[in-house]
C-alpha cells in the first residue's frame, strides 16, 4: 500500500565522483501533488540527485520507481518520456532562438511532410502554454531579449510542455525579484491543485516555508531527514543543513564607527545612475538594497572605475580622486567582490594559491621572477585565515564549492589590506553555514577598520549585516535607515516607492 | 523588457543591410566603369562568385555551430584532383568520377567531424591539419603536375551554359535553396542553431551536438568537393595548387553575410550576398585596374569590417 503511496520513489541512490562520494545511499520519496523542498548546504548532492532523476547524469547504484514500478532513466530524452522535468539552476536556454524554438527543441511539431517543421502550430502551441501561465512573452521573440524572470518563465512553460507530472526546480528563484517569485509560487500551487509534483530546490529557507509541503535534507551526500514541513521550524532546517548549532545567522559585535573614508557626490554613469551620494565610514558596513535594475551593481562598478562616470566626484580621504580603472582603485586601496565570482571574480582553471596571490606578484618577485616558497606561504595562510576547505591548495578553483570560491575572492582582496572594500552580492548561492563566516568576517573587517560597501538583494542579510543601510530606486539613493530603525516593511516600501501590497 | 517596437525597424535594415551595401557597391562600380553593368560581366561576376559560394555555403553550416573549416580550400584541390584523374586516368565516366570525389570530400569532413566531436580536437586546429594534409595528398595524387584533358561532359560542368545562364550558377542557386530550406524549416537545421547557440541545454532537450556537428562537417566537405569539381571543370584541368587561400573567401562570405563567428546567428542568404560582395569587389576592382596584389589588402580589410561589426553586435546585445 505504501507503495501506492508515492508517486515517486529513489532508494538506495549512491554516486561517486573522482575524489568525492557525491551521495551515499539515498533515499528520496515524494507524494503526488506535493512541492516538496530539498534541501542542503553546496555540495550536499542535490543536484547531483536530481540530475540522476532526470537522465543527465548516472547513478553507481539505486533504484527509482514511479508510480510503483521500477524505470531505466539512462537519457534526458527518458526522463521526459516518462513525465519527469527539470529546470535547471543555471538556465538552459538557448539565447539566440525564440521562445517557441526553446520550448519545442527537439521535439518540433511537424507538418504533413514530416521532415519539416510546423511553425505555425509550434508557435501557436506555445504562446498558449504561455498565455496560460500568464506570461506576456511572444512566442517569436529571441529569448536572448527576455528578462531573467521572463526566461525563468519560459523554462516553466517548456516543463509544463512535456506534460510533466514531476517537475525538478534547482534554485529557480535565486535570480528573482520577489515579485516574481510570488508569481512562479502561484503557478506552483496551482500544478500541486492539478496533481503535479514539484521538487523545489532552494537556499532560501523562508520560502521554503512559505510554499513546501515536505522538506529532505541532504548533507555529504547523505539522506539526513525528511519530514513534513509543519513539525520543522527555520532554526531546525538549519541544524539540520550544517549539521551543528549554528549560533546567531547574523552575528553582530559593536560598531566603531571612525572617519569618512568615501564620499561619493552627485554621481552619474549616463545610463543606470542618475545621481548617487553617499558617505562610507571607517569601521562600518554600509548595505544598498533595492529591487534588480535600480543601479547598485552598477553603482559598486562605476565607484570601483569598471565603468566610467560620467559626472560626479569621489573623494578619498577627504581629497578629491579620478577613478578610470578598476587599476586605479586598487591602488587608491580599494577592493570590489563582484556579483558574479565566476566570469568577473575568479580565474577558474587556475590553482587557489595562484588565485589568492596574484595581485600581490609584484611584492612576491624578485627580478621579475616570482618566489613561490612565499607566494606559497601568503596563500596558506589567508586559505587558513578564511578557512577554505580544499585538500591541497594546487586544487584548481573550478572544482571548489560557490563559498570556498567566494573566500578565494575575499581572500585575494585582503592580501592587498584594502581600506575600503566593496562586496557586490557577496553571499548569493552560497549555503548557509558558509554565509554565516562571511558574514563574520565582514564584521572582522570592519572592525579593523576597513570601510565596506554592501549590496545585497536578500533583504534579511542588508538587515542582519549592516550598520546603515541605504536604499536605491532608479538610479538614486531614495532613503537612509539605521540599523535599528530598519524593518523589511520600510525597506520595501522605500525600494518600490510606496507600492509595496498592491502587487497584484 | 527591450522596446521591441522601437527595435523592429532597427532590425529590418539590419537584416537587409549587407544586401544594401552590395547594390551600393555595385552602383558605385557602375558609375566607375562603364564595363561594370553589362550582361556579360554580371554573368561573369555570378560564374566566379558561384563557386566560392557553394563553398561558402557549406562553411556557414560550420559556422552557425561556432565552429570552423580551414581545410576546405585543400579539399577542393583535392577532389578536383581526384575527379579529374578517375576520369583521365582511369578513363571513368566523368559522374562516377565526379561522385567518387564528393564521396572523398564527405569522407574527410567526416574525418574533421570525429577529430573534433571524439577526440575533443578543436574545430581551428582539427581542420588546419586537414588543410596540410589534403594539400599533401593532392600533391602526391597530380605528383606536381596538372591533370588535363577531361571529357567534354565533365569540362560543360564548369563551361556551359543553360538558356544563357552558366551551369555553375545554377548548382549554387540549386544547392543554396536547399540549404536555405533545410536551416529554415527542418530539425535539423533548428538543432545546428542550437548547438551553434549553448551545447548543454541542447543536450538536455535530447538532440546531439555531436552528431550535429559531426554532420556539418560532412556538408562542408561535401561543398568544398563540389567546388573543386567545379574549379577544375572550368579551367579544364585538375591543378595541384588550385584554390590555394580559398578558406578566407569561404569564411568571409558567410560573416560578411552577417553569420556570427560565436555561433548560432546566420542565414544562408545572408552567405550567398556575402561571397556576392566579395565578388563584385574583385571583378570591380579588376574593371577599375587595380592590381591584384592591392585587392588582396582590400579583401582583407573588409573581412575585418564585417568582423568587427560581428562583435561590436554581439557587444551591444
Amino acid at each position: 500500500m505504501s507503495e501506492n503511496k508515492f508517486y515517486l520513489r529513489m532508494e538506495g541512490i549512491s554516486k561517486a565522483f573522482p575524489g568525492v562520494q557525491a551521495l551515499k545511499d539515498v533515499n528520496f520519496y515524494v507524494a503526488r501533488g506535493e512541492i516538496h523542498a530539498l534541501v542542503g548546504e553546496n555540495g550536499a548532492g542535490k543536484t547531483t540527485l536530481m540530475k540522476i532523476l532526470t537522465g543527465a547524469l548516472s547513478m553507481d547504484s539505486g533504484s527509482v520507481s514511479l508510480k510503483g514500478s521500477q524505470v531505466e532513466i539512462n537519457a534526458p530524452t527518458d526522463a521526459q518520456q516518462l513525465g519527469i522535468s527539470m529546470i535547471h539552476q543555471e538556465l538552459s536556454l538557448i539565447p539566440n532562438l525564440t521562445v517557441g524554438q526553446n520550448i519545442y527543441l527537439g521535439r518540433e511539431p511537424r507538418r504533413k511532410i514530416s521532415a519539416f517543421i510546423d511553425w505555425n502550430r509550434l508557435y501557436t502551441d506555445s504562446q498558449e502554454l504561455l498565455s496560460q501561465l500568464d506570461v506576456d512573452v511572444d512566442a517569436r521573440s529571441e529569448v536572448g531579449s527576455l528578462s531573467i524572470a521572463q526566461q525563468q518563465m519560459v523554462e516553466v512553460a517548456k516543463a509544463i510542455s512535456l506534460n510533466a507530472d514531476l517537475i525538478a526546480m534547482d534554485e529557480p528563484t535565486s535570480s528573482l525579484t520577489d515579485r516574481e517569485t510570488e508569481v512562479l509560487f502561484d503557478t506552483m500551487r496551482s500544478f500541486k491543485k492539478q496533481g503535479i509534483s514539484i521538487i523545489f530546490i532552494s537556499h532560501r529557507l523562508e520560502e521554503v516555508f512559505e510554499i513546501s509541503d515536505w522538506v529532505t535534507v541532504l548533507r555529504d551526500g547523505s539522506l539526513i531527514g525528511s519530514e513534513p514541513i509543519k513539525d520543522l521550524d527555520e532554526e531546525r532546517v538549519v541544524q539540520m543543513m550544517v549539521g551543528r548549532e549554528l549560533g546567531e545567522l547574523y552575528p553582530k559585535g559593536d560598531v566603531h564607527r571612525r572617519g569618512v573614508v568615501l564620499e561619493v557626490n552627485n554621481l552619474h554613469d549616463g545610463r543606470e545612475l542618475s545621481g548617487v551620494s553617499l558617505e562610507l565610514y571607517s569601521g562600518e558596513i554600509l548595505g544598498v538594497a533595492g529591487l534588480a535594475g535600480a543601479g547598485r551593481t552598477a553603482l559598486a562598478e562605476t565607484i570601483f572605475g569598471v565603468r566610467p562616470a560620467i559626472t560626479g566626484d569621489i573623494e578619498l580621504d577627504g581629497s578629491p580622486v579620478k577613478i578610470n580603472s578598476p587599476g586605479e582603485a586598487i591602488r587608491l586601496g580599494m577592493g570590489l567582490v563582484p556579483e558574479d565570482r565566476k566570469q568577473q571574480g575568479l580565474f577558474l582553471n587556475r590553482a587557489i594559491r595562484e588565485n589568492i596571490v596574484i595581485s600581490v606578484l609584484g611584492k612576491l618577485s624578485r627580478f621579475s621572477f616570482i618566489n613561490f616558497s612565499k607566494a606559497d606561504k601568503l596563500a596558506r595562510e589567508f586559505a587558513v585565515k578564511l578557512d577554505i576547505r580544499t585538500p591541497s591548495l594546487r586544487q584548481l578553483v573550478r572544482n571548489l564549492s560557490g563559498g570556498n570560491q567566494q573566500k578565494v575572492v575575499i581572500a585575494r582582496w585582503l592580501t592587498l589590506n584594502p581600506r575600503v572594500l566593496i562586496l557586490d552580492e557577496p553571499t548569493r548561492g552560497i549555503d548557509v553555514g558558509t554565509k554565516v563566516e562571511i558574514h563574520a568576517l565582514m564584521n572582522q573587517l570592519a572592525e579593523s577598520g576597513v570601510a565596506v560597501l554592501m549590496v545585497s538583494s536578500d533583504l534579511p542579510e542588508v538587515l542582519g549585516v549592516s550598520d546603515r543601510i541605504l536604499v536605491m530606486r532608479e538610479g538614486k539613493v531614495v532613503s537612509e535607515f539605521s540599523r535599528e530603525h530598519a524593518t523589511q516593511d520600510n525597506i520595501m516600501h522605500a525600494a518600490t516607492g510606496g507600492k509595496v501590497n498592491n502587487d497584484k | 523588457m527591450t522596446n521591441s517596437i522601437v527595435d523592429k525597424p532597427i532590425n529590418i535594415l539590419r537584416r537587409f543591410s549587407v544586401t544594401i551595401i552590395l547594390l551600393c557597391i555595385c552602383l558605385a562600380f557602375a558609375l566607375g566603369s562603364s564595363d561594370f553593368f553589362t550582361t556579360s560581366n554580371l554573368l561573369n561576376v555570378a560564374l566566379q562568385t558561384s563557386i566560392i559560394a557553394i563553398v561558402a555555403i557549406g562553411m556557414t553550416f560550420t559556422i552557425l555551430t561556432a565552429g570552423i573549416d580551414l581545410s576546405v580550400g585543400s579539399v577542393m584541390a583535392l577532389s578536383g584532383a581526384i575527379a579529374a584523374g578517375l576520369n583521365v586516368r582511369q578513363e571513368l565516366d566523368p559522374f562516377v568520377a565526379i561522385g567518387i570525389a564528393l564521396l572523398i570530400g564527405m569522407v574527410i569532413g567526416a574525418i574533421n567531424g570525429l577529430m573534433i566531436v571524439k577526440g575533443g580536437i578543436p574545430p581551428f586546429v582539427a581542420t588546419l591539419a586537414m588543410l596540410a594534409i589534403a594539400r599533401g595528398l593532392t600533391l602526391v595524387y597530380t605528383q606536381g603536375r596538372p591533370i588535363a584533358g577531361l571529357d567534354e561532359r565533365f569540362i560543360y560542368l564548369g563551361t556551359g551554359q543553360i538558356m544563357g545562364i552558366p551551369v555553375p550558377v545554377f548548382i549554387m542557386v540549386v544547392i543554396a535553396i536547399i540549404a536555405h530550406i533545410v536551416t529554415r524549416y527542418t530539425p535539423f537545421g533548428l538543432h545546428v542553431y542550437a548547438t551553434g547557440g549553448n551545447e548543454e541545454p541542447t543536450r538536455l532537450a535530447g538532440v546531439s551536438p555531436d552528431r550535429i556537428k559531426l554532420a556539418v562537417y560532412i556538408i562542408s566537405g561535401f561543398t568544398a568537393a563540389l567546388g573543386g569539381v567545379l574549379l577544375a571543370a572550368r579551367l579544364w584541368s585538375a591543378q595541384p595548387n588550385a584554390a590555394v587561400g580559398w578558406e578566407l573567401d569561404a569564411i568571409a562570405a558567410p560573416v560578411i553575410g552577417g553569420t556570427s563567428l560565436f555561433g548560432g546567428v546566420g542565414t544562408i542568404g545572408g552567405t550567398v550576398v556575402g561571397a556576392f560582395i566579395i565578388g563584385v569587389l574583385s571583378n570591380g576592382l579588376n574593371l577599375m585596374g587595380v592590381p591584384s596584389y592591392y585587392q588582396q589588402v582590400i579583401k582583407g580589410v573588409v573581412f575585418i569590417l564585417a568582423v568587427s561589426l560581428d562583435i561590436f553586435t554581439k557587444r551591444r546585445r
